[in-house]
């Protein structure tokens, strides 16, 4: 109960601070000589925002970087001890190669999917109905699409009646039932799959929406000149396409990096399916801090040139507006 | 996805007056097309279909046949996994417990946000560009990166494992892509209105009460729902900071539930049904402001 009113405080309490945080806040400020104002007014509205972003986000970072040196009680430097123990940890290099495995794959099936279905779609009349259905994972949570999956997957000893989806297909078509999560032959591929499966319709919602943006008389001009189809998606659709497709894809990678939901749930990282997230998530639980924020750190450096790429980009966008 | 939306470039290969033997033709060149978007509609379709009739099932019934057999009588549906879910202790709180989590997460991370928006796209200050990309980076970073002094911080001024740190961790996680997205809508106000506002003698508070805000409706709706969303489906944030807590939101919960009952987890379809059936609905109602919440995010961004 208390719980309730808590939230309805807030709910209704914040917009109401900041309401009066900024009507009372500007009442000061407008009484103050016209250069003091234009100095402090900016700060005074960014500042909950700035302040957030420092507390969550900044100041956070730059800690972690520094306890990644620390013992796990942060009592004393132990240089790179954390490191050390995360590059020769057994489960390490698996965990490493199962994230490049995600890196490589999610994305680029994921993108690849995206852009096939949206030009497919985009000639058929039942277009926005197939949307529908490609889409409808995006929503759903990682938690319940891995319950879902869990389904898919299901096997039973050969001989008794299978449950799970795939390996009554496989029942049909006469082929023994496969372990798909337990099998480390199969299991990182299922896993990548589902990733892929509850993304698609991102990839593909965007990049209809270049798509559409594209003139027909470029590819009726295309056609004219005796292009078929197949030339016209790979010379006209795909290089238009290409500044949507690259910014889809580094959100891909993005994705692909800190993928942890899925795997979490579905196999906990047992039978070598352990990514970077999911490691450095067990290494918190067991409250070796050191330990985890060193994974945490190899992460942010994975991600490191994205973010530069995504600064540069933005950079670009500033210059044109 | 709109119906608005759909300039579908289908049959424009063939001009008008072609006989019909041409015609006939067309359609069987286009039969493999709809074959293949056939099959990856099933293939994105059945799995969730497939669960969705599996939690009318009894526990008994899943585990020794597939979802399909129940499409042919006798039929066997039943909502004893949706009663057994609801009788775990903690699943129902664990519902209220998400809604009491993002209602307030998402109001305040919004309302933050928009004033900061506001800021960076009316105001100019030394360091603003520099504070800017400053947040551009932020997106991108992982939470993964955070957690550990966040938890610190939490216990610091104890109130880890309370359901208001979860909102303070979530609106700090969201600002950046918000204050970005809301700059961007803001500043593509036109000038002229804010200007004559200034000539009329109304201070910022009243433009940014009685236009800003006002103008920013669409963008701040298609946030809201993208927001919200985010944090009703998050597991690793509520793991991090509810795990152990009484307060373990809907998520957690289910997960805990998938990792700690080996066998006969399949009422737990039920779980998936209800955890999921707020983000459907969501979509289904306001698929527009879903969708463009999406494009508008990326494409632009």
């Amino acid at each position: 109960m208390d719980q309730i009113i808590t939230a309805v405080v807030a709910v209704v309490g914040v917009p109401l601070v900041l309401l009066g945080y900024i009507i009372l806040g500007e009442q000061v400020i407008e009484r103050l000589p016209d250069k003091l104002q234009e100095s402090i007014r900016p700060y005074f509205w960014a500042l909950p925002a700035i302040g957030f972003a420092t507390v969550f986000m900044v100041y956070p970072v730059v800690r972690t970087v520094v306890i990644s040196f620390r013992n796990s009680d942060d009592t004393d430097w132990i240089g790179l001890a954390n490191y050390k123990y995360f590059v020769t940890f057994p489960d390490t290099l698996t965990a490493l190669r199962n994230s490049l495995l995600w890196l490589v794959f999610y994305t680029s099936i994921s993108v690849f999917l995206g852009l096939v279905i949206a030009i497919l779609l985009d000639r058929v009349r039942y277009e926005s109905l197939a949307k529908i259905a490609i889409f409808l994972p995006v929503p759903i949570s990682a938690v319940a699409a891995s319950i879902i999956w869990k389904f898919m997957f299901d096997y039973q000893p050969p001989g008794t009646p299978q449950t799970g989806t795939l390996n009554a297909i496989l029942g049909l078509a006469g082929r023994d039932p496969v372990a798909w999560l337990v099998n480390s032959t199969t299991n990182n591929a299922a896993l990548i799959f589902v990733g892929i499966w509850t993304i698609t319709g991102f990839c593909m919602v965007i990049i209809s929406a270049s798509l559409k943006a594209i003139s027909s008389e470029v590819l009726e001009a295309a056609r004219i000149d005796g292009a078929n189809e197949f030339q016209i998606v790979r010379l006209v659709i795909t290089p238009l396409l290409w500044p949507t497709i690259t910014v889809v894809g580094t959100t891909m990678i993005i994705n692909a990096l800190k993928t942890f939901d899925i795997v979490y749930v579905m196999t906990n990282g047992a039978y070598d399916t352990d990514v970077i997230a999911t490691r450095m998530f067990s290494q918190l639980q067991s409250a070796h801090y050191g330990r985890a924020a060193a994974v945490g750190v190899v992460l942010f450096i994975a991600i490191v040139p994205l973010l530069i790429v995504n600064i540069r980009r933005f950079q670009q966008q500033e210059e044109q507006r | 996805m709109s119906a608005e939306q759909v300039t579908t470039r289908r049959e424009s290969a063939v001009g008008a007056g072609v006989s019909t033997l041409d015609r006939i033709g067309y359609r069987l060149q286009r039969l493999p097309l709809h074959l293949v978007i056939i099959i990856l509609c099933a293939i994105w379709l059945v799995p969730t279909v497939g669960m969705i009739i599996n939690s009318f099932r009894s526990v008994q019934d899943m585990g020794q046949s597939g979802w399909w057999t129940t499409l042919f009588p006798p039929h066997g549906f039943t909502l004893d996994s949706y009663k057994q879910v609801l009788n775990i202790e903690g699943v129902a709180p664990s519902i209220l417990y998400s809604i009491l989590i993002t209602i307030p997460a998402t109001v305040i991370q919004l309302a933050i946000a928009t004033m900061g928006a506001y800021a960076f796209a009316w105001m100019k200050f030394p360091g603003r560009n520099l504070f800017f990309i400053v947040i551009v980076g932020l997106m991108v970073v992982p939470i993964q990166m955070t957690l550990i002094p966040v938890l610190q911080i939490f216990k610091l001024i104890h109130i880890s494992g309370t359901i208001p740190a979860v909102w303070l961790a979530h609106s700090g996680y969201g600002l950046p892509f918000e204050v970005f997205l809301l700059r961007n809508y803001l500043g593509g106000l036109p000038r002229e209105i804010f200007e004559s506002a200034e000539v009329d003698g109304a201070g910022h508070a009243v433009r940014f009460l009685r236009i800003a805000v006002p103008m920013t409706i669409p963008a701040i709706a298609s946030l809201t729902i993208f927001v919200f969303l985010g944090i009703w489906n998050d597991l690793l944030v509520a793991l991090t900071f509810l795990g152990v807590s009484p307060y373990r939101p809907f998520t957690v919960v289910i997960t805990g539930l998938v990792t700690s009952f080996g066998g006969g987890w399949q009422f737990l379809t039920a779980a998936a049904v209800l955890q999921m059936s707020l983000p459907l609905a969501v979509f289904i109602f306001l698929q527009r402001y879903f969708v463009r919440g999406i494009t508008s995010g990326s494409v632009k961004g």
